[in-house]
């Protein structure tokens, strides 16, 4: 079977982004946005058909999904050491492919009507594709280093989508934010490929992932600090990913992304490039679980489930909604990490793998839609704060069904997407480790509340005093709604365990329902509390927000992550190091220079009356002098 | 006349062409005439080079060998190999940039494109000559004629900062010098005659006392103009006083001598002293890197941000040259390369900003990607290239340099390479910090509002820079295995 022309897929939006990004000022905006959408629409296609051919017609072999691989040689490192652009085509690649398409297709034609009459309408269509074709380009990825082009790749649209509204202050620096915390993560990643291709002599992802190849077997004749230096180089390409991800520590910067357009919002810090994290550590899991045991795939579980905990909780107390989706983003991404962290690797162990892959599918689709219901909402209000909307559910009734149905699936109601992969996760931490599983059923309960609060809040209570009287939005904005809507409920049923496994070949899997019924019965009790605190205004908040008195503020501070990099950022490394530095130079290394040059006047004039003012005599002595020199030393150390 | 001696005759003829010329027009068309024949013959070069290569296995091609003073045993002997090839590519594409750029320079215009263009000549004859003595004497052409270009042409206070920059490169010459006399009186060492000939002196097994005292010579020589840490701060004044098309060639070309007469002279014909003396020059290079890069962070004319960040770069090159594998070596070239085309158009675009707004300054300027878009988006891409964006030229370069430096297992090599490494991240920092407060944010001066388009010249001269960027960036192979292949003669001879 040749997936030779999945290469169209990340082609045509590449084509589309040096076209509209070298002719931004001849063509017409309306232009440029049909061009942006049919040329997704081309590389969805063949998504949607590789998907098919894959996984229905003809890469199972004896049970077996097949990997096919196709690349060339980009750059020589050394006679074996290259890096190789390519396209990989296995379970999960075709998977994100699918997300890829969907999500990226709903945007763009979202755009058309969000960002209508933008006077940078061209230059917004030009970066959507090339996020679009650099994050294809990544899930295609057959080697580390080709993985790490487009992830920086990913990187700088995002630096260019987040700083769109390149004259606002907040915006521009939110970018900057952004690029730079990843880099200072990216650092891991590189290092961890220097270290990765110097001990096992590869970036080849085929190579490195065989279970019975040298890579994974020979683990053990390495050791650096008590670990096997494959460990080490696992942890920091997992940092890597945790700086995409957001997973803590680095997680500072999505909250600010929010600056950027909503679409934006939507495709990359919600559905796709934050998924990137998840998605490396899924394409080396061999590694990961077979190399010393599993050791950094534990730390890749318990940072998961942390951050899953941390978000969930900052979520509840944010006043701007996109804030609270964007903490709600990284609370799931961390569910996905830790469903990682808890999976096995042969058959039904593979649940949690599976599970993760799944979570990340319904994910992409109900978080898209809630940001694209956040961008509708905030489109007709003109704010993002909760505290400017209410009572919304008459004006814009599209938005308040499907932002419902969202909702109820992040809350992890059956039978919408969310429950069916939220609860794969929770049964594969059971089987692993209680603690993860006891931090994941409450995370579910916040989950729940958090969500339903901004939704009683934006949708329900007392309207406020709108400028304009709030409308629903147009056609191009509720179609992708109404899309997600669906994907969200349908999404679900999907058989996961057949198609995305570590092994490959696919397990059946049952709902457990003892644990089922805990999780909905617990994702109740947060719709129910929210239904209580939030649907008709009081002030039960307020009092309950009093009664975790500074604990609550803590929260709502964000536990104080942003000073602490601050304070590193600006007070140690702008004045302790480099104010100090520049100083040096000027005044010591400089100053040395110009003392000798100083010296040398003085010096020139106590001498003064040598000087005769004849050229030739200072020709003379100059170059006599650098002879005598020569001659000198030369006769010194030849002997 | 042979396809080497023309890069040397025709900037000649040029510079003949342009006494005879009146007034700016005929002297910035004769400049431009000069320096596009001369492209054409580097790009012809590659052609030739590869034709030649395929039949001829020496390690340096197009040889030619004249007699010049015979009593010494001086010799005019030129050759390429894939390195010089590159290398004269980027000279030929810089000075030809830096003719467009200079397209308004109406203070004494022929005697600014005389100087430039002699300047020139002497990057040409060093990159083409494999006589140690006639070597040198083409290494001061190119120095020599920087004193009047910033002294006459230059901005603020530039009489001190030329001072400072001849004075400096001049010391460092004379360095150079006694270690090259150094090489040659050692040259008989096996018994034959005293010669400057590198490809002869190569073969010869210089005594390990000797190169024990002229490696460092020869390499502080070269690494001044490399800018090599402490002896980097004639750099940042010169780069600020200089007029734009020198600043460009300066740090564009110029500053790459240094990288490449180490590699040369001093690594290829003196191996025992750089394996005992890399250890303290990769503690230099390895500060040099960190430190251009924080002292950069803390800058506000754009100049010197860009100064600081070549002491970086450049560090990084030399730093890569003493890992002393093919990787990084090759890294080291392609870094050369890279930096020499990023440098020389971030100088062309800071330029053209000062032109507009008269100012340097980062906080005085605010929003220019509103006012002046084309030559913003640009500066955008060159700063992307700078912190070694994936499919930039300066991606390309670093990787070479981390992959190969990652090959010694040593503990001492390992620190300095993840020091050298994370120096991406300080890079992002002042890069980005500039363009936002420069470029980003709402516009500072309303007076900034109607600043002149960016006109035809400045145009044509941004993408001569621009085009081998994003050609390096996106298609490295050809260009990277023709370096790498011309590397295997020399690290045997190191190694």
């Amino acid at each position: 079977m040749n997936f030779s022309y999945t290469i169209l897929i990340p082609l045509i939006p590449l084509t589309v982004f040096l076209l509209l990004g070298i002719f931004n000022k001849k063509i017409k905006p309306a232009v440029s946005g049909y061009i942006g959408v049919f040329g997704l629409l081309a590389s969805a296609t063949i998504s949607f058909y590789t998907a098919y051919q894959y996984f229905f017609v003809s890469a199972k072999v004896d049970g077996v999904y097949q990997t096919f691989v196709e690349k060339t040689v980009w750059m020589n490192f050394t006679e074996t050491l290259h890096i190789d652009m390519g396209i990989l085509i296995d379970p999960i690649s075709v998977m994100m492919l699918l997300v890829v398409s969907t999500v990226s297709l709903m945007v763009h034609i979202y755009s058309r009507g969000y960002m209508k009459g933008d006077e940078g309408y061209t230059k917004f269509f030009a970066f959507l594709s090339l996020f679009t074709f650099s994050m294809y380009g990544l899930v295609l990825a057959t080697n580390l280093f080709q993985i790490y082009i487009f992830w920086e790749l990913v990187g700088v649209s995002s630096y260019l989508l987040i700083g769109y509204y390149y004259t606002k202050p907040s915006a521009v620096a939110a970018a900057k934010k952004a690029f730079i915390v990843t880099r200072f993560a990216d650092l891991g990643f590189l290092i961890g490929i220097l270290i990765m291709s110097y001990y096992t002599g590869t970036f080849d992802f085929e190579t490195l992932n065989n279970p019975e190849g040298s890579a994974i077997l020979n683990w053990a004749s390495t050791s650096f600090m008590g670990l096997s230096a494959i460990t080490w180089a696992l942890i920091l390409i997992f940092i890597g990913g945790a700086g995409k991800s957001a997973m803590l520590p680095f997680h500072i910067w999505l909250p600010d992304a929010m600056e950027g357009p909503t679409p934006v919002s939507a495709l990359i810090h919600a559905a796709t490039m934050v998924v990137a994290g998840i998605y490396l550590v899924a394409r080396l899991f061999p590694m990961f679980y077979f190399v010393e045991n599993g050791f950094a795939l534990n730390i890749v579980a318990y940072v998961g489930a942390i951050s899953a905990l941390f978000a969930a909780i900052i979520a509840i107390t944010q006043t701007d909604i996109k804030r609270v989706l964007a903490f709600s983003t990284m609370s799931q991404l961390g569910y996905m990490m830790l469903a990682l962290g808890v999976s096995g690797y042969d058959g039904h162990h593979g649940v949690g793998y599976m599970a993760s892959m799944f979570h990340l599918f319904t994910h992409a689709m109900f978080k898209a839609l809630l940001f694209l219901g956040a961008g509708s909402v905030i489109h007709a209000v003109h704010s993002n704060y909760l505290k400017d909307m209410g009572g919304l559910r008459k004006y814009m009734p599209i938005t308040n069904i499907t932002f419902l149905i969202a909702a109820l699936a992040i809350a992890g109601i059956p039978p919408f997407a969310g429950f069916f992969s939220k609860d794969e996760i929770l049964v594969a931490a059971y089987e692993h480790n209680k603690l993860i599983y006891y931090i994941g059923v409450f995370v579910a309960g916040l989950t729940a509340f958090y969500i339903f609060r901004i939704y009683f809040g934006i949708f329900w209570g007392k309207d406020k005093e709108y400028e304009h009287k709030p409308k629903e939005s147009p056609l191009s904005m509720t179609f992708p709604l109404l899309f997600l809507a669906l994907m969200s409920i349908i999404g679900g049923f999907v058989p996961f365990s057949e198609f995305v496994t570590p092994d490959k070949s696919g397990f059946e899997a049952h709902l457990n329902y003892p644990l089922a019924a805990i999780a909905v019965g617990v994702g109740l009790i947060g719709i129910i509390l929210a239904w209580v605190f939030y649907k008709k205004e009081n002030s039960l908040a307020d009092t309950f927000a009093n009664a975790f008195g500074p604990f609550y503020k803590w929260a709502s501070d964000k536990f104080y992550f942003d000073e602490i990099y601050l304070f590193v950022a600006k007070k140690i490394l702008f004045k302790r190091v480099s104010a100090p530095i520049a100083w040096f130079d000027k005044k010591v290394v400089d100053g040395t220079m110009e003392g000798i040059g100083n010296k040398t006047v003085l010096i020139s004039k106590k001498i003064k009356g040598m000087q005769s003012g004849k050229v030739q005599d200072y020709a003379f002595a100059f170059i006599s002098g650098v002879v005598v020199l020569a001659i000198v030393f030369i006769y010194i150390w030849t002997n | 006349m042979d396809i080497l001696s023309l890069f040397i005759t025709i900037p000649i003829i040029t510079v003949l062409a342009l006494v005879f010329t009146k007034g700016l027009k005929k002297a910035r068309l004769v400049a431009m005439v000069g320096s596009v024949i001369q492209l054409g013959m580097a790009i012809n070069l590659v052609f030739a080079y590869f034709k030649e290569k395929a039949v001829d296995d020496a390690i340096m091609v197009f040889t030619r060998d004249v007699v010049w003073y015979e009593k010494f045993n001086i010799h005019y002997s030129i050759g390429v190999d894939g390195v010089s090839v590159a290398l004269l590519l980027l000279t030929a594409i810089v000075v030809l940039a830096g003719v467009f750029i200079s397209w308004k320079m109406n203070d004494l215009p022929k005697e600014f494109f005389i100087a430039l263009i002699v300047l020139s000549i002497g990057v040409y004859g060093f990159f083409i000559s494999i006589d140690l003595f006639t070597l040198f004497v083409f290494f001061e052409i190119a120095v020599i004629p920087m004193y009047l270009l910033i002294g006459i042409w230059g901005t603020g206070p530039k009489e001190y900062s030329a001072m400072k920059l001849t004075l400096m490169l001049m010391g460092a010459s004379a360095i150079l010098l006694v270690g090259i006399l150094g090489i040659y009186f050692n040259s008989n060492a096996d018994g034959g005659a005293l010669t400057f000939n590198i490809l002869e002196i190569a073969q010869v097994n210089i005594p390990f006392e000797a190169q024990k005292i002229f490696f460092p010579l020869v390499f502080i020589g070269f690494a001044v103009i490399s800018a090599l840490f402490p002896f980097h701060t004639w750099s940042p004044d010169g780069h600020s006083s200089a007029p734009t098309a020198v600043s460009m060639l300066h740090a564009g070309v110029l500053m790459k001598l240094g990288g490449y007469g180490i590699f040369r002279v001093a690594m290829y014909l003196l191996p025992e002293g750089t394996l005992h003396w890399s250890w303290f020059f990769i503690i230099l290079a390895t500060i040099g890197v960190i430190y251009g890069a924080f002292s950069a962070i803390k800058q506000t004319d754009l100049k010197y941000i860009n100064a600081y960040s070549s002491v970086s770069h450049l560090g990084m090159v030399l730093f890569a040259l003493l890992m002393l594998n093919k990787t990084a070596w090759n890294g080291a070239i392609l870094q050369s390369l890279s930096h020499g085309f990023m440098t020389a158009l971030f100088f062309a675009l800071i330029g053209m900003i000062y032109g507009r707004t008269n100012t340097r300054d980062i906080y005085k300027l605010g929003g220019l990607l509103k006012v002046i878009p084309f030559i913003s988006v640009i500066y955008v891409i060159v700063g992307l290239a700078s912190l070694g964006l994936p499919g930039l030229s300066g991606f390309v370069a670093e990787m070479n340099i981390f992959v190969g430096a990652f090959q010694h297992e040593d503990m001492f090599y390992r620190v300095s390479t993840i020091i050298v490494v994370s120096a991406i991240v300080v890079t992002a920092v002042y890069i980005l910090r500039a363009a936002g407060i420069m470029l980003m944010g709402p516009v500072k001066n309303e007076a900034y509002l109607d600043l002149p388009k960016v006109t035809w010249y400045e145009k044509t001269g941004i993408l001569l820079l621009l085009i081998p960027i994003v050609g390096m960036g996106v298609a490295p192979l050809w260009l990277s295995d023709m370096i790498m292949e011309s590397l295997q003669p020399f690290i045997q001879g190191v190694l």
